[in-house]
C-alpha cells in the first residue's frame, strides 16, 4: 500500500472489522461506508452508527489474475460487489469457494480474515471478506485438508 | 436545496465570447525511454506554438492534466516546472488533477479563462509519464483514482472495477465477451492508420480472446496501455482565431460533472452518471442532437467502458451499444465513427494527457487532415469524452468546423 503510516490503518479498523456504516433515522436509508451527513435528508436527516447483519448477495464479481503490487501474491481472488440485506454494497473479496461457482445472485455472508501484509515487517491488515452463507466452504476446506494431508504423505 | 450543478442565472451560460482552437500539438503515446516529463511537455507545446505561428512569450496561461507526476515521478508543482522549461516564466502555469479525466478537466478550464474575457490565448495541455515504474507499481497508483479506502484497500484494480461494471452488464443485457473484443479490434484497425498510436498492429477477435485475463471478464487486449505522452491545443477568442489559422474549430459547448468515486455507492453499475449529466448539459449548451454528430472520440480505458458511453452519451438506448459493434457501425464509414485515432486502447493512455489528446484527434478530423484513411468524410462535428476513474468524474466537449 502506497500510504503506510499506522494511524490511517487504524482510524477504519472498526469499520473494517464489524462493518459499521450509518443510518439516518429520518429517511431510514443505510449508508456504507460511513457519512457524516445524509446526501438524501442533508440538514433534516438523524444520522447514527450502525452495525450491519453482514448477510447479502452478489451484485456482481471478478476474479482479479492481476493484482496491485500489494495483492499480487494473493492472486487470482475474487472481488465481488455484495449487496446487504440493509440495502448499500460494499466492495470485498468472496473466500472459502472456487472463483467458478460464484455468482450473481448467490448468498453470502460476512467473515474476518486478513486483507493484506505490508512488506519488511510492516502491518498485518484485517478486515471483513464475505463467503458463501451455505456450507459449501466447509466441504472446499475438507478437500483442501486432505489434498494436504495426501501431499504430506507422499513426502 | 441541492445543487444541480447548474448554470449561471445570466442566460447563455454568463459567457462572454465564443472560443475556438486554433493550434494542436501531439507526441505519439507508447514508451519514450529517452523522454521524461518535461521534454514531452516540450514537444507536445512546442509543435502548437509553431503550427500558431507564435512565439511563446504570447500565451497568456498555461492550464495542463496530469494526474500523478508525484507518484509516477516524484515530482509535484509540475505546472511552474513545466512552464519554466518552456522558457516562459512568469507566464502562469496551473496543473489540474481529475486522475484519467485530468486533461479535459484542464481543457474545461482553459476554456473557461477564455470564454470569460480574462485571457485571449491560452495553451491548455495534457502530459504523463508512466513508464519509469515497474507495471505492478503503475497499477497501484492507478488504483488511486478510484475510492482509496474502501475498494483498493480491498483488493480491487483498476481494471478490476470495470470488470464488475462488464460482469453485471452481460448478466443484465447479455453481452457476449466476443462482442466486446470487437471493441478493441476496432480501436487496433484504427490504431494502426494513426502513426502517433501506442499500438499500430491489427487484431482478430480471437486475438482478444486468448489473451491472459486480468480481471475477469476482461482479458488484456480488453485494457488500454500505460503510456507516456503529452498533447497540446491553444485556445483564443473565436473573433480573433484567424490571427492564428485559417481552420478555426470552434468549442460548441463542454461540460464536466461528478459522481461516487466509488462504484459500491452506485445504483445502477451500468451507466456512468457523470456521462449522462455531462452530455446533457454540453448538448444543450451546443444546441445541437445527438444526430448532428460525425465522429465521437470515447474513453474506452477498457472495452466495456466504450460500449458504457456511448449508451450514456444518448446515442443509444442502455443495453443497445454493443449491437452497432456486431453491424461494423463504429468504424470510420460506419454510422457512428467511434475513436479514429485508436482510442485509448490502440491510440494509448497517458493518464493526464488523454482527454487532450482526443481534442487533438476532433480538430484533425474537423479540417480534414487525418492520416493513414481513417478520414470520416465531411465531418462537421465531434464529440470527445473524457472519464476520471471508474466515472467519478467526466468531460464531455462538443467541437464544430462552422
Amino acid at each position: 500500500m502506497s500510504v503506510s503510516g499506522v494511524p490511517r490503518h487504524w482510524r477504519s479498523q472498526r469499520e473494517r472489522y464489524r462493518l459499521l456504516g450509518t443510518y439516518c433515522e429520518n429517511c431510514g436509508t443505510s449508508f456504507f461506508p460511513r457519512r457524516k451527513i445524509c446526501p438524501k435528508c442533508r440538514r433534516k436527516g438523524r444520522t447514527r452508527e450502525v452495525e450491519f447483519s453482514g448477510r447479502g448477495r452478489v451484485f456482481s464479481y471478478t476474479v482479479i489474475h492481476v493484482g496491485s503490487k500489494t495483492f499480487d501474491e494473493y492472486a487470482p481472488y475474487v472481488i465481488g460487489l455484495i449487496e446487504l440485506q440493509e440495502g448499500p454494497r460494499v466492495l470485498s473479496q468472496i473466500v472459502d469457494c472456487k472463483p467458478e461457482d460464484v455468482h450473481i445472485g448467490m448468498e453470502v455472508e460476512v467473515c474476518f480474515r486478513k486483507l493484506f501484509e505490508q512488506e519488511d515487517g510492516g502491518i498485518i491488515s484485517y478486515g471483513f471478506k464475505f463467503r458463501p452463507v451455505d456450507d459449501s466452504w466447509v466441504e472446499y476446506y475438507g478437500k483442501l485438508l486432505a489434498e494436504k494431508k495426501a501431499r504430506t504423505a507422499q513426502t | 436545496m441541492r445543487g444541480t450543478g447548474g448554470f449561471s442565472k445570466r442566460g447563455d451560460h454568463g459567457l462572454k465570447r465564443e472560443v475556438a482552437i486554433v493550434a494542436v500539438g501531439a507526441t505519439r503515446f507508447g514508451e519514450h525511454w529517452s523522454k521524461g516529463l518535461k521534454d514531452l511537455a516540450w514537444e507536445a507545446g512546442v509543435q502548437a506554438v509553431e503550427e500558431a505561428g507564435i512565439s511563446g512569450k504570447d500565451i497568456q496561461y498555461i492550464v495542463f492534466g496530469n494526474m500523478s507526476g508525484g507518484m509516477f515521478e516524484g515530482q509535484e508543482h509540475v505546472g511552474a516546472l513545466v512552464a519554466d522549461f518552456l522558457g516562459l516564466n512568469p507566464v502562469p502555469a496551473t496543473r489540474v488533477e481529475a486522475a484519467c479525466a485530468s486533461g479535459g478537466v484542464a481543457f474545461f478550464q482553459g476554456y473557461l479563462a477564455v470564454a470569460s474575457g480574462m485571457y485571449d490565448l491560452v495553451a491548455v495541455g495534457g502530459v504523463e509519464k508512466m513508464t519509469d515504474v515497474e507495471p505492478g507499481q503503475a497499477t497501484e497508483i492507478l488504483s488511486a483514482a478510484m475510492d482509496y479506502e474502501w475498494e483498493a484497500y480491498f483488493g480491487a484494480t483498476f481494471p478490476g472495477v470495470y470488470a464488475l461494471m462488464a460482469t453485471r452488464y452481460m448478466h443484465d443485457y447479455g453481452l457476449k465477451p466476443e462482442t466486446l473484443a470487437k471493441v478493441a479490434v476496432k480501436n487496433h484497425y484504427h490504431g494502426s492508420m494513426n502513426p502517433l498510436a501506442h499500438f499500430r498492429n491489427r487484431m482478430t477477435v480471437e486475438d482478444v480472446l486468448s489473451s491472459p485475463i486480468v480481471a475477469h471478464p476482461l482479458r488484456r487486449n480488453d485494457c488500454c496501455p500505460v503510456s507516456d505522452g503529452a498533447a497540446c491545443v491553444l485556445l483564443a477568442p473565436l473573433d480573433e482565431a484567424h490571427k492564428y489559422t485559417d481552420t478555426p474549430i470552434i468549442v460548441k459547448g463542454v461540460a464536466q460533472a461528478s459522481d461516487t468515486l466509488s462504484l459500491l455507492e452506485r445504483r445502477d453499475i451500468c451507466t456512468l452518471n457523470a456521462t449522462v449529466q455531462a452530455a446533457e448539459k454540453a448538448f444543450a449548451m451546443a444546441k445541437l442532437a445527438r444526430r448532428d454528430v460525425d465522429l465521437v472520440e470515447v474513453h474506452d480505458c477498457f472495452t466495456i467502458a466504450e460500449i458504457l458511453a456511448l449508451e450514456d452519451l444518448g446515442f443509444c438506448a442502455k443495453g443497445e451499444a454493443f449491437k452497432l459493434y456486431e453491424e461494423g457501425e463504429t468504424y470510420v464509414g460506419g454510422r457512428l465513427p467511434v475513436n479514429t485515432d485508436g482510442g485509448l486502447k490502440a491510440g494509448g493512455h497517458a493518464v493526464g494527457a488523454t482527454g487532450v489528446k482526443q481534442l487533438v484527434e476532433i480538430v484533425k478530423q474537423l479540417r480534414g487532415e487525418a492520416e493513414g484513411g481513417r478520414q470520416v468524410d465531411e465531418a462537421e462535428i465531434g464529440l470527445a469524452h473524457n472519464v476520471g476513474g471508474s466515472g467519478a468524474t467526466a468531460v464531455v466537449t462538443i467541437l464544430s468546423r462552422r
